[in-house]
């Protein structure tokens, strides 16, 4: 194993080129939330306080229709619960760390930082049972999840000064659909994967005008059992 | 607008308790095995669930005409990150290609 530095620094160098598809977003989560009507300072805290992307666009869209407080709530709090799922894919790598490690790790914990540290733990093996705590990976996971919210700060604060000079006819926005395809593509290795990702697909689409966004947790949940049936047959043959 | 806060900070809290969960909750105990396949089979789910919408639903109605940029450029931008496995390359194509599908496309 690499020193906590140089998981680290792997962690930083990981995290790079999902940000070349974070830093337009979190400029045009920017450009949307100041032509919303939210001040300068409070769209730039919402970046730090709720630091989930497609859930900050959605609450700009919330607050241009008005929407009560106690609905804009639950629709945060619907898009994102997705990450329950990566947290407890995490979790079983991040029992022994400290309460505090735990905190700010579960903080940091977005698509983007979640996407490249778990292929990290699946690449990387796990040191000897006998001495855990010679397993250093959650530094990668630190160094990606703070490249990840540094950029995220810094291209919202970009956004909100830039207003509107970047045309929408520019369609920057695509550049969220084609990071997650470029980090979907490499995890359809076998059939259950394929099967996961696309009945998700398909249900995605024919729930898309639910309310909440519930098509997106209909889609996840739908593809993970149609996924997970395909898998058993696979292990019963 | 204090309202307005309120809810970015319940929404930040919220947010937050979905993240710490499972990291949380579980401690010692081990995740049972078909928890983990199923976990494994998040990523692919949730990430196409967002995709495919953003490519064939623009503007929240279905297109899968070939004057679909979105479509065009996001099954090219696939096509790349299967054979090079590269993100920028992936992104830098998928972007080309939608500006110049616009240009060409009726």
């Amino acid at each position: 194993m690499t020193s906590r530095f140089g998981q680290f620094i792997r962690g930083i160098q990981a995290e790079l080129p999902i940000l070349i598809g974070v830093v337009p977003f979190g400029m045009i989560y920017g450009v949307l939330a100041l032509s919303a009507g939210i001040p300068p300072a409070a769209a730039q805290a919402m970046s730090a306080i709720v630091f989930a992307g497609s859930a900050q666009i959605v609450l700009t869209q919330l607050v241009v229709a008005s929407t009560p407080a106690l609905v804009m709530i639950l629709t945060v709090f619907v898009v994102n619960l997705r990450h329950a799922l990566y947290s407890a894919s995490m979790a079983p790598h991040l029992q022994r760390l400290n309460p505090f490690f735990k905190l700010l790790l579960a903080y940091l914990l977005t698509d983007e930082a979640y996407a490249v540290t778990i292929l990290h733990y699946e690449k990387v093996p796990a040191p000897d049972a006998d001495c855990p705590e010679d397993d250093r990976r959650q530094w990668f996971f630190l160094g990606a999840g703070l490249a990840l919210w540094s950029s995220w700060q810094l291209s919202t604060a970009v956004g909100i000064f830039l207003g509107a000079i970047v045309p929408a006819s520019w369609e920057l926005d695509f550049t969220l659909a084609l990071t997650f395809i470029a980090l979907v593509v490499p995890t359809l290795k076998d059939r259950s994967a394929q099967t996961a990702a696309a009945t998700a697909g398909v249900v995605a689409l024919l729930a898309f005008h639910l309310p909440y966004k519930l098509g997106l947790i209909a889609a996840a949940l739908l593809g993970v059992g149609i996924g997970l049936l395909v898998e058993r047959k696979a292990l019963t043959q | 607008m204090t309202t307005f806060w309120w809810v970015m900070i319940v929404s930040g809290l919220a947010t937050f308790a979905i993240r710490l969960s499972f990291i949380l909750l579980i401690g010692e105990r081990e995740v049972a095995p078909w928890a983990r396949r199923a976990l494994r089979l998040v990523p692919p789910a949730v990430l196409t669930a967002i995709i495919v919408p953003e490519m064939l639903l623009p503007g929240g109605e279905l297109d899968v005409s070939l004057s679909n940029g979105r479509l065009l450029a996001g099954a090219l931008a696939a096509l790349v990150a299967w054979r090079t496995r590269n993100v920028v390359l992936t992104i830098v194509v998928g972007m080309v290609a939608l500006w110049l599908f616009k240009a060409v496309l009726p």
